[in-house]
């Protein structure tokens, strides 16, 4: 070993040098190594600061709860319930298969959820809770909970669900919602990001589609805090959405439950219209649907069930259904007529049974005729001849804009699905759609409702409250959005003569009530309930010269498709009319038979808003009306939507 | 130079060396240490476990050895330096040859109370044998090619060994480190001069072979490339440490986030916090100014030991200190740079702020050498 000594001072002199320069560098890089921290941290920081926010924070959507529905008398037909769901955490769970094993001991565990809920928790983040079971019952989480310890990573879950707890009987007007398709967010521009939360529900048909506006409300925000892997370490902040707003509908809850029972199991459709505003009071379609299998998701054996069946379920038949009005339309070519000034109420026809048109014989549907028939007995008797002479003087034209003015041909504004418009044929019509020339045929079919002419039973309901009331009456269906109910303008007059509307009015009530009107079997005896109203009965088939020789008519013989169906609309009471009701049977028969029962009965509980007194019916009826007033009191539902036993 | 007696006119004997150690230099050293056992506290979460715990024991240990070794005298040390570089070689020998009969890809030799790195200790015995060589070497010898060749083998055999394991970061500060010491101990310039122009040289041809038929680098290793330049090209593969490391130092602003307040940490979005991107922990919680104060710190051990060389007229010691100093600044430089995005990411720490047991004692052992060469330097 060698003790230092002073070294040589040539060396030591560059190596000072050197060594400054090198240290120099050195510095030199550091203060490189300061100014990138300055650009990075000074002039760069509010870049780098959001970008570490974005890093961070994860903005989570809280579903709003959706506005509920009722009835004008506050009854609920759509609500939210909790609705209950199983969810797995995997990291929690350990040995998934063998929890799941565990799991479906206790609980039914779907075959098809359980394999999307596998892949699904493959994907995902192990913390991430996958749902395995969802619409699970009460039952089923107590179960589950029973058990936590023997199923870790196993949590049941709250969220909201619709309910209709009247089931069937709103189905047509409410609606349903279900969860968002592919298809539902490919028809929205610029989606609400509600939309894209798993199992989110939208209205699907009826007021719950129409009115989604309304009743979605928007998303509350809750801001949290993940780290790196997405793991949510807490919650920064929450902004409470606004729920969605509650709408009641015109209809009344008592009334179209009545209707749907009344309706039952037949291929019908029925509307009551209030005929001093407008306000619809039941609009119904029968057979009916439960729409909450919709919102659950239906099974497809069920939906093959509903679309299979030939009475059609799931059709709104009586705003999406159109048919020939049939005699229900005489009223039209009447008044259009007397405005006209063509006939007057006492001028009589000549009715052999029969008109020949062109070389074509049009009979009327009594075969030995009526004799001398005035416009009273015409409607009351429904003499097709007379109709036939007043359509050949005043021609399809002005026949076809009396039927405008009575709403018939257009579609009406109502927040439900696939609203038909009918038809209201034209020449321009025909020679458009059809290609031909009208002919005076043409004109002769279309005045008693055959022929082109089609019509929804609402338009019917309209047509029949405006000629009640004489006001251009708007159906409606909404009556208040968040207990604000939305101003409404008088109901302008249709600018027809009084004295017109009144003859027509009384041949309407004769039809009723007189002892040779069609409707006269379905009479009310009570006088200040007394209907006034008019049958139909529309043909769906041609009827051949073979058949018509062979006299096979008797829609008894026919198979259900071939037969007519059965109409009848009606208004009351006479004075000071309160509502228009409209019912159509499809292949039901004869109006007289099928159609004014049922439009009988329920204008007496809508007048009554409940059960009629007996002694409203007259005798003969009264045995059979008791006995079907406490069946149909049994298929009821009470304001829950309780029903007795009786329903299957 | 002493800083407290200026009247001893000879070395100092007995235990009246501690009272001539570098004292500033101890201070600044200690200093950096606790911001890294803050640091280290912070990104547990507030928690002197799993990291600041053990840091702190490794770091009262190594000042121990630091002291022991500034005791002996400077030319003891000189006299092993030889057989130290040659003893670490054979250590790196011995990790390839044990890695490679079955241990697994193991870079170091267990202790029982710390895993020792040799490639750590590598940085060190180099610089040692390579101021003994050029204590040794009279110096009109000393830029003759001949005697050149022999520190550059010197240098590129460990390089080599350390480049299989493979730890670029390493062999990269073994190179530098040592042309360093070369520099400083009177090499002509020439030579640096020409390797530097051979490597501008062959860094063009390495790009403009890029997708021709001589081809130098592998494609993935292009790419890798490519992520350094562009780290917003691959924000979730490659590019991912680099991005968040930038987000981290960028949201820190002037004065940071408040200590223990990084949500770039706290949250897992940094890689390696608490080792090699601990600096970005720093810079996210105390700003621009924490991390110009620790840079500060940095800068400062390096003016000390340059002035400490500079007063120490012995070449050995000199070369020794200047060398050590190098070591340590091309560590911190090396780290910061890559942790800013101004290097591509190699593994290296940032020193006695990172966790990690071998690079913080084999440094302090290092400091150790700084303070024995100061305190036994001729009078």
């Amino acid at each position: 070993m060698r003790r230092p000594k002073v070294d040589n001072p040539e060396f030591q002199g560059r190596l000072s040098r050197r060594a400054l320069l090198l240290g120099g560098a050195q510095l030199g890089f550091m203060g490189l190594l300061g100014l990138r921290m300055r650009q990075l941290q000074v002039e760069q920081s509010d870049q780098y600061r959001l970008l570490a926010e974005e890093n961070r924070i994860n903005i989570r959507l809280l579903p709003p709860a959706r506005g509920e529905i009722f009835d004008r008398n506050g009854v609920s037909l759509a609500r939210n319930q909790p609705s209950y769901r199983i969810n797995i955490v995997r990291e929690d769970a350990g040995d998934v298969d063998a929890v799941i094993a565990k799991l479906s001991e206790l609980i039914e565990l779907d075959e098809e959820d359980l394999n999307r809920a596998m892949a699904e928790m493959k994907r995902s983040a192990p913390f991430l809770p996958v749902t395995v079971a969802d619409h699970v019952t009460w039952d089923q989480v107590s179960r589950v909970a029973v058990n936590a310890p023997a199923l870790p990573g196993v949590t049941p879950d709250v969220g909201l669900s619709r309910q209709y707890p009247l089931d069937g009987d709103f189905a047509h007007v409410v609606g349903y919602v279900g969860p968002v398709s592919d298809y539902d967010l490919s028809k929205i521009e610029n989606p609400d990001p509600l939309l894209r939360i798993p199992r989110f529900q939208i209205g699907k048909v009826g007021v719950e589609a129409k009115h989604e506006a309304e009743l979605r409300g928007s998303a509350g925000t809750k801001r949290v805090e993940v780290n790196a892997v997405g793991r949510v370490m807490r919650e920064l902040d929450r902004q409470e959405g606004q729920q969605g707003e509650d709408l009641q509908l015109t209809i009344d809850q008592k009334l179209q439950s009545y209707v749907q029972a009344r309706l039952g199991e037949e291929s019908a459709a029925a509307v009551v219209m209030d005929c001093r505003n407008g306000d619809l009071l039941a609009v119904n379609s029968a057979p009916t649907f439960d729409p909450n299998h919709f919102v659950t998701g239906i099974s497809v054996a069920n939906y093959q069930a509903l679309t299979e069946n030939n009475h059609r379920p799931l059709a709104a038949k009586s705003v999406q259904g159109t048919y020939p009005p049939g005699s229900t339309f005489k009223m039209i070519t009447a008044l259009a007529a007397l405005e006209e000034g063509l006939v007057s109420s006492e001028d009589t026809v000549w009715c052999p049974g029969y008109l020949e048109v062109s070389d074509r014989k049009f009979h009327c549907w009594k075969r030995a005729g009526h004799g001398h028939v005035d416009l009273n007995q015409a409607l009351r008797e429904s003499c097709d001849v007379y109709f036939y002479e007043l359509a050949l003087e005043l021609g399809i034209d002005r026949i076809s804009a009396m039927a405008t003015r009575l709403g018939l041909g257009l579609r009406h504004d109502l927040p439900l699905s696939g609203m038909a418009s009918g038809l209201n044929p034209t020449r321009d019509w025909k020679a458009r759609v059809r290609g031909q020339n009208w002919v005076p045929g043409d004109t002769v079919n279309a005045s008693i409702g055959q022929g082109f002419v089609l019509a929804s039973p609402l338009q019917l309901a309209v047509m029949t409250s405006r000629l009640a009331s004489g006001l251009a009456l708007e159906p409606h269906l909404i009556k208040s959005v968040n207990g604000v109910e939305p101003p409404r303008a008088e109901v302008p007059s249709l600018g027809l003569n009084e004295n017109n509307l009144r003859h027509i009015r009384r041949g309407m009530f004769a039809v009723s009530n007189h002892r040779r009107g069609t409707g006269y079997g379905s009479r009310v005896i009570e006088d200040a309930y007394r209907l006034a109203g008019k049958t139909g009965t529309s043909q769906v088939r041609n009827i051949t010269a073979a058949e018509r020789a062979a006299g096979v008519t008797k829609n008894e013989d026919l198979p259900w498709e071939r037969r007519d169906h059965a109409l009848f609309v009606n208004f009351a009471p006479i004075e000071d009319p309160k509502i228009a009701v409209a019912v159509v049977v499809e292949h039901g028969g004869g109006g007289s038979t099928a159609a004014a029962p049922i439009a009988r009965d329920i204008t007496l509980q809508a007048l009554f808003d409940g059960d009629p007194p007996i002694a409203a019916y007259p005798a003969k009826d009264r045995r059979k009306i008791e006995e079907q007033q406490d069946r149909l009191r049994a298929l009821m539902p009470d304001r829950d939507g309780n029903r007795g036993d009786a329903r299957t | 130079m002493s800083y407290l007696e200026y009247s001893v006119k000879s070395v100092p004997s007995g235990p009246r060396k501690v009272l001539f150690l570098n004292w500033p230099l101890i201070l600044l050293l200690s200093a950096i240490a606790g911001v890294g056992f803050m640091m280290l506290y912070s990104v547990a979460g507030g928690s002197f476990s799993p990291w600041a715990e053990p840091q702190i024991k490794r770091f009262a240990l190594g000042l121990g050895l630091m002291l022991i070794v500034a005791m002996i005298p400077i030319w003891f040390w000189r006299s092993v330096s030889g057989g130290a570089y040659l003893g670490t070689i054979l250590l790196l020998v011995l990790v390839e040859v044990m890695g490679s009969v079955g241990m697994g890809a193991q870079r170091w030799i267990d202790l029982g109370f710390m895993r020792l790195q040799p490639s750590e200790l590598m940085k060190i015995t180099l610089v040692m044998a390579l101021a003994a060589y050029y204590d040794w070497l009279p110096p009109a010898k000393i830029s003759r090619p001949l005697w050149v060749a022999l520190p550059v083998l010197a240098i590129l055999l460990p390089t080599a060994l350390v480049l299989r394991q493979p730890d670029l970061g390493t062999s990269l500060l073994l190179i530098i480190g040592g042309a360093m010491v070369m520099f400083m101990a009177g090499v002509h310039w020439g030579y640096f001069a020409t390797v530097s122009a051979m490597g501008v040289g062959l860094v063009t041809a390495v790009f403009q072979s890029r997708g021709t038929g001589w081809q130098l680098l592998k494609d993935y290793q292009y790419r890798r490339i490519d992520t350094f330049l562009d780290p917003a090209s691959d924000p979730l593969g490659a590019g991912y440490h680099i991005t968040q490391s930038k987000i981290a130092l960028g949201s820190g602003g002037w004065t940071g986030r408040g200590f223990m307040q990084g949500t770039q940490s706290r949250l897992n979005f940094l890689p390696e916090k608490h080792t090699d991107f601990i600096f970005t922990t720093l810079a996210e919680e105390f700003g621009f100014l924490g991390g110009i104060s620790l840079l500060g710190l940095y800068a400062l051990i390096i003016v000390f030991c340059i002035t400490a060389a500079l007063v120490n007229r012995d070449r050995f010691s000199s070369l020794l200190i200047l060398g050590i100093a190098a070591t340590f600044f091309l560590f911190f430089a090396v780290n910061m740079s890559m942790v800013m995005g101004l290097a591509p990411v190699v593994g290296v720490p940032l020193p006695l702020v990172s966790y990690g047991g071998s690079a913080m004692l084999v440094l302090l052992v290092a400091f150790g050498l700084v303070q024995s060469a100061h305190v036994h330097r001729p009078r």
